[in-house]
């Protein structure tokens, strides 16, 4: 019993500073990267190579002065970036990092819980979080923060319906589990889910950048027209909380993706190379291979998600709606009904 | 009535499937970004590196010694008044007994100022100096943090005997041989003529 907290407690510590240093680094990765998309070096200065970059904005986050407004709601105020943070982290609950492993006769998961509604848990989870940007961007009595919250919440429950219906078809598919270990674990056996989901693929896609209020779906936040959007009145840490958040969504919503449609830890002609490496099942090495594939597709997943926002400009609010009630919705019903209609076809549906 | 040939047909095209399908719009648009990872980076790292410059660049002022470390100006003037953007100003002082090791001539400038958030660069200081005093370096100036502290004086302009500051690629020989023409105004004045206002 001891050892099962004590093991738990360490997967927790360990995937939660994951998460963390991944944000702090998708942030550096972000400005490097804008950078070389537009014939720049970017920042360079803070440590080798500016690797230090993200300890040194940290650390100008905390050192700014922190004004709380007069006229906001004052629990409320700092409730916000703490649902929205806390709501970020928690999504990174059921996503299994890597294959089991066993050390002296006992198998350790490397996942927080596997619980058989993992998709559900994350679902929930991430549409608490529109709650901290809706009762921030309220609670600061401003007018920009009132409209960039109400821009994010509408955003996202919309995006949130074509979401949900890819994802049925997707556990359509993969033959009606919840939990996202068996949905990773069957695409060990037999393909990727993108080749029988590639609508699915695109909408989920999608779906996830709105979710995650990037570009060109950045409307909450648009500099242009509400200075800061829901954040406008937040200074030092708490902003610095929203702002770090989302890079936690986007690391978390670019593991889903990959633990969703490309197999999470697995990769093409895995067993081969464990065959010849002579590694068996349980081993500490297949799970640092499948933890380093699994994470190479999440990387490759946050750069697209960069690429795509120095590529493309921001929609107009109209455009958002259409897109997603218009076109997202049919096409992602559409996508179901072809999903049970293929499905049925090669006999894993029963009347 | 067509006023001007300028005037141009509105297009109201409607969209093709493909355009409206937007997917590929954006591979374009991503395809052209991307292509950019692999350009070359317009950044200059500017402390650590240097844009390469002209040897006869027009940048912070020096005033030069003589061969024998004497101060060349002797406060004529000459320099502020073909200032444009009226950046220099000096005082002149007599020469005592005894400083003729630190000044060549029996005037000289007891202080002499450029403010350099004035100055544009120009070397029309350069051009009226009939002494060869004044060049502009191939230095940059420095950044400041307080206005006051743009306002050069003879601390910072005339050149330390010990570390001389090389304009030879300014001081060219023609640059000398052209400024001996007599035809120009300041020899005239300091070759004792008057300057006959009709005769120009």
């Amino acid at each position: 019993m001891i050892t099962f907290v004590i093991y738990k407690l360490i997967v927790c510590v360990v995937v939660f500073a994951l998460s963390l240093g991944v944000a702090a680094y998708a942030t550096l990765w972000e400005r490097k990267f804008s950078a070389l998309l537009q014939d720049r070096v970017g920042p360079d200065r803070a440590g080798p190579k500016g690797l230090l970059q993200p300890l040194a904005d940290g650390g100008k986050m905390f050192f700014k002065e922190e004004i709380i407004p007069n006229v906001s709601n004052r629990i409320l105020f700092i409730l916000g970036p703490c649902i929205f943070m806390i709501t970020a982290v928690m999504t990174s609950a059921v996503i299994p990092w890597c294959k089991d492993v066993s050390i002296a006769g006992k198998v350790y998961s490397m996942q927080i819980t596997d619980i058989n509604i993992g998709v559900l848990y994350l679902f929930g989870v991430v549409s608490i979080g529109v709650y901290g940007i809706m009762i921030g961007g309220w609670a600061s009595n401003n007018k920009y923060a009132l409209l960039g919250a109400i821009r994010a919440s509408s955003q996202m429950i919309s995006y949130e319906i074509a979401m949900g219906i890819s994802v049925i078809a997707l556990i359509i598919t993969a033959g009606g589990t919840l939990s996202l270990r068996e949905i990773v674990e069957q695409q060990d056996a037999g393909f990727a889910n993108i080749v029988w989901q590639p609508l699915g693929f695109i909408i989920f896609f999608v779906c996830a950048l709105a979710e995650t209020n990037r570009a060109p779906f950045d409307l909450p936040e648009c500099e242009a027209e509400l200075v800061g959007g829901y954040h406008t009145e937040y200074s030092s840490m708490k902003l610095g909380l929203f702002l770090f958040a989302e890079y936690i969504n986007m690391f978390i919503s670019s593991a889903v993706m990959s633990a969703f449609y490309f197999g999470g830890y697995n990769f093409p002609w895995s067993h081969e190379l464990y065959d010849a490496l002579g590694l068996h099942d349980g081993s500490k090495w297949i799970a640092i291979i499948g933890f380093g594939a699994f994470f190479t597709k999440i990387v490759i997943f946050i750069s697209v998600f960069m690429w795509i926002r120095w590529t493309l400009p921001r929609f107009r609010y109209d455009q958002l709606m259409n897109l997603g009630w218009k076109i997202l919705l049919p096409l992602s019903l559409l996508n179901l009904a072809i999903t049970v209609g293929v499905e049925f076809l090669r006999g894993n549906i029963h009347l | 009535m067509q006023l001007t040939n300028r005037s141009k047909v509105v297009s109201n095209k409607v969209q093709s499937t493909t355009e409206k399908m937007y997917l590929p719009g954006i591979l374009k648009g991503m395809i052209i970004t991307g292509s950019h990872l692999f350009k070359r980076k317009a950044t200059v790292k500017y402390p650590d590196e240097l844009r390469p410059i002209a040897s006869v660049y027009r940048g912070q002022h020096v005033l030069k010694l003589d061969e024998n470390g004497a101060e060349r100006c002797t406060a004529c003037g000459l320099c502020a008044v073909s200032c444009p953007a009226e950046a220099i100003t000096m005082e002149s002082a007599e020469r005592k007994k005894g400083e003729e090791g630190l000044y060549r001539e029996e005037k000289y400038a007891s202080t002499y100022e450029i403010n350099m958030l004035r100055c544009i660069f120009c070397g029309l200081c350069e051009e009226a100096c009939p002494k060869e005093a004044i060049f502009l370096t191939d230095r940059i100036v420095d950044v400041e943090y307080e206005r006051e502290d743009f306002i050069y004086g003879k601390d910072k302009l005339v050149e330390k005997i010990n570390k001389r500051i090389d304009v030879s690629k300014r001081q060219t020989k023609e640059v000398a041989e052209f400024k001996k023409l007599p035809g120009l105004k300041h020899n005239e004045v300091w070759s004792g003529k008057q300057i006959n206002k009709e005769k120009h």
